[in-house]
């Protein structure tokens, strides 16, 4: 067990300062360009207004709202403090809402939408992937590029081709939204149910664009342990064939539960564009209206969210990891 | 090197992405030859004009015509003009004054007329059906007779004074041979939301996009390379530093990045070129990995160590012993970075933080304009099915190339 400590506590001071490094990046790199966001707020305020006494109060009044007068260090205090009480600033485009109620409103779609979908996606790929390359004969002719070709579908495309297929064509699924635009959320049977219809198509979208990556990888990653020595060891001492099937496939599997957690952005990002092309109500679609109505706080903070939901996420499959590899613990004794 | 060369021709997946891969660029190339002219013009008025060949209506009054009496024009026309709802209407008439519903066919208009003649008649008053449906049917008749009847139409000049002349009269066997129209369009993609041609725009919007592509990739393959080499052969502080932020950016998502600074560049600096950029210095994490990692199995081997006691410099260590046997790898980087630019280039567009609109067309672009028009709600898929399809076929061709050479470079992938 002690190993295992040592292993977890590494992984969570990593954890800490890649956190303290993206709060600190989405703070700099907005404040590093050459625009001053307070000076763009107020141009599209002041639009029209020929008094330049009153748009030169409303700059001030902004730029005290925000703090951007006070030098950058002082700033970065205000701002890191502000971020522990769960106050990420006030909307914009939606004002008065708060920023962060406007975030806790859009999250759990997106949670509930892409966890399920990815894990899902991830393991039907792999069990195809290890299959592909037990059966090989015939999947490589056919089914290897008709997968890569599907995995090379991108997911806004493969989530426009859903759409038009089953909700404009056949009927079969509402074409947008997270539940009826006519009812209210509540714990009713019916409002479960238009969710659950709702659910299906960016659902599938997702875990369809996925299947085809982890399937390749995992086939590659097989055939590579396939004709490993220790494989070749097992079958001389005459182990049955299903035995050495299981030492492949969780050696097999170590890599894809690392490159799950290096491509875990890119599989997010990919989700929450898919998601405007459904109007889901995540926050894919509020990132959308945020960067479509200039509303700088609500940018910044989705962007904070996302970033450390990635990171959790690969936090959690690093410790999942620790776990299932037998050689991290032998590392320990080194 | 011609054999590694003859080698990864003989993989067939090479070859196939590579084939595709250069139809793509070569349809880049020629079709602006073909068809030359401003991808961003608006040629159309409205909207999503389907695709076809349109011939001007104007010059087709006046274009010397032929009589022909082909069999079933009259039915044609009739088929084309009778709507859905009207069709759907007559065949409820029917089904009212007792026609067993499983003898209509809304779809075989010859049937239906056939059925409708034989039914109709405009002084039956079927039970529960009101006036003014009855007079729908009188007016459905009505048209449905004279548009059978092929009465000439008049086209009419209306001269400086505002008097009227005839200066044509179009039987309904009137023909027009389509070459002695002088204006005619076809538009093999119809035109998108501002009216351009779907097809010029496309060629043109690829083409920007692979550059794009391009620059990213390689901006994001040279720091990845320089920081790799440097981290994997020095080791130690250096090695420390680089993994240091490696690390950090491999975590935090690039997609996060990308919007944040897209966004904070703002919609006037945003051209094609600039984006490019902030997509490549975004996206080298995964080449300075897989090349540290390379260069960490190599720079204990012996021709390094000789090379070091020669005491050869350190950038021509890297140059000369070094980068030669890992590249291969930087190659196959290279073409996913390329195909992950144009990705990235398209999601940030659809998200609003795209290249500025006014100069280039790109694959985003569209498909943002074509989404923000709802062309996927009201059935234009020319809008954006043929992006989709573009975008696809680059990064399974530049991914099925990388494959190939997979195979090439790793003998245990082979078949």
């Amino acid at each position: 067990m002690k190993g295992y400590w040592k292993y977890f506590r590494k992984k969570i001071i990593w954890f800490l300062i890649t956190f303290v490094a993206a709060v600190l990046l989405n703070f700099v790199l907005p404040r590093l360009m050459p625009n001053d966001p307070v000076a763009a707020i107020t141009g599209k305020m002041a639009q029209g207004m020929t008094d330049a006494t009153a748009s030169q109060r409303i700059y001030e009044q902004y730029a005290e709202e925000f703090g951007t007068n006070k030098p950058m260090i002082e700033q970065f205090f205000i701002f890191v403090k502000n971020l522990f009480r769960g106050d990420l600033g006030t909307s914009f485009s939606q004002y008065p809402r708060k920023v962060s109620d406007i975030i806790a409103s859009s999250i759990w779609w997106t949670i509930a939408l892409q966890l399920p979908a990815i894990i899902v996606g991830w393991l039907i790929g792999n069990v195809l992937g290890a299959l592909a390359a037990y059966v090989r004969k015939g999947f490589d002719k056919v089914l290897l590029p008709l997968s890569i070709f599907i995995s090379n579908i991108p997911a806004f495309g493969m989530a426009v081709i859903m759409l038009v297929l089953f909700a404009v064509r056949l009927k079969v699924a509402p074409t947008s939204g997270g539940y009826n635009y006519d009812m209210i959320p509540n714990f009713s049977w019916k409002f479960v149910q238009s969710v659950i219809a709702h659910y299906q198509l960016p659902f599938w979208s997702i875990v369809l664009v996925s299947i085809g990556g982890q399937a390749i990888g995992m086939r590659s990653m097989s055939i590579y342990e396939l004709n490993a020595d220790y494989v070749k060891y097992a079958r001389f001492l005459g182990i049955r064939d299903s035995k050495i099937v299981g030492y492949v496939f969780r050696n097999a599997m170590l890599p894809q539960i690392t490159g799950l957690a290096m491509s875990i952005g890119t599989m997010v990002g990919g989700a929450l564009v898919a998601e405007i092309i459904f109007s889901y109500p995540g926050l894919g679609s509020t990132m959308l209206s945020a960067i479509s109505g200039g509303d700088y706080p609500l940018i910044s903070a989705t962007t904070l969210i996302i970033t450390l939901m990635v990171l959790v996420i690969s936090f959690l499959l690093d410790i999942i990891y620790g776990f299932i590899d037998p050689r991290v613990k032998a590392a320990q004794f080194d | 090197m011609k054999n590694t060369i003859r080698q990864i021709f003989h993989s067939s997946k090479f070859v196939a992405g590579f084939v595709i891969f250069v139809a793509i660029l070569l349809f880049i190339l020629l079709y602006p030859l073909f068809q030359p002219g401003n991808p961003l013009e608006m040629i159309g008025v409205g909207t999503f004009a389907e695709p076809g060949t349109y011939v001007s209506l104007y010059d087709s009054v006046t274009a010397p015509s032929e009589t022909l009496n082909l069999p079933d024009a009259a039915s044609n026309r009739l088929a084309s003009v009778l709507k859905e709802e009207d069709r759907a209407k007559m065949a409820e008439y029917l089904v009212a004054v007792g026609v067993p519903s499983e003898e209509i066919d809304v779809a075989d208009t010859e049937a239906l007329l056939a059925l409708w003649e034989k039914h109709y008649d405009e002084t039956a008053r079927p039970a529960g059906m009101t006036k003014a449906t009855r007079n729908y049917y009188k007016r459905l008749n009505q048209s449905l007779n004279s548009m059978g009847s092929g009465s000439e139409l008049s086209v009419v000049e209306q001269g400086e004074g505002g008097e009227a002349s005839t200066i044509a009269t179009i039987g309904s066997s009137d023909y027009v041979n389509v070459r002695k129209v002088p204006n005619r369009k076809t538009l093999l993609l119809g035109t998108d939301n501002f009216g351009r041609d779907v097809l010029k725009e496309l060629a043109s919007a690829a083409g920007t996009s692979v550059v794009i592509g391009l620059i990213a990739g390689t901006v994001a393959t040279l720091i990845g390379l320089l920081l790799g080499l440097l981290s994997g052969y020095l080791g130690g502080f250096v090695d420390d530093i680089i993994m240091f932020f490696t690390n950090i950016f491999t975590v935090i998502p690039s997609f996060v990045l990308l919007i944040l600074i897209s966004y904070s560049i703002g919609q006037d600096q945003r051209g094609a070129g600039v984006v490019a950029l902030v997509i490549g210095l975004t996206s080298w994490t995964w080449t300075t990995r897989s090349v540290r990692s390379q260069v960490i199995s190599l720079r204990n081997r012996d021709h390094v160590n000789l090379s070091r006691l020669s005491g050869h410099g350190l950038f021509r260590i890297l140059m000369t012993d070094i980068l030669p046997y890992i590249a291969s790898y930087v190659v196959m980087a290279f073409i996913l970075q390329v195909s992950s630019g144009i990705l990235a280039e398209a999601q940030l567009s659809l998200l609003g933080l795209g290249p500025k609109t006014t100069e280039v067309p790109t694959l985003g672009l569209m498909m943002n304009w074509a989404m923000l028009y709802s062309a996927h709600l009201n059935g234009s898929w020319w809008a954006y099915f043929p992006v989709i399809l573009m975008i696809t076929l680059i990064s399974f061709s530049l991914n099925l190339m990388n494959t190939g050479l997979d195979q090439v470079f790793n003998p245990t992938l082979r078949d």
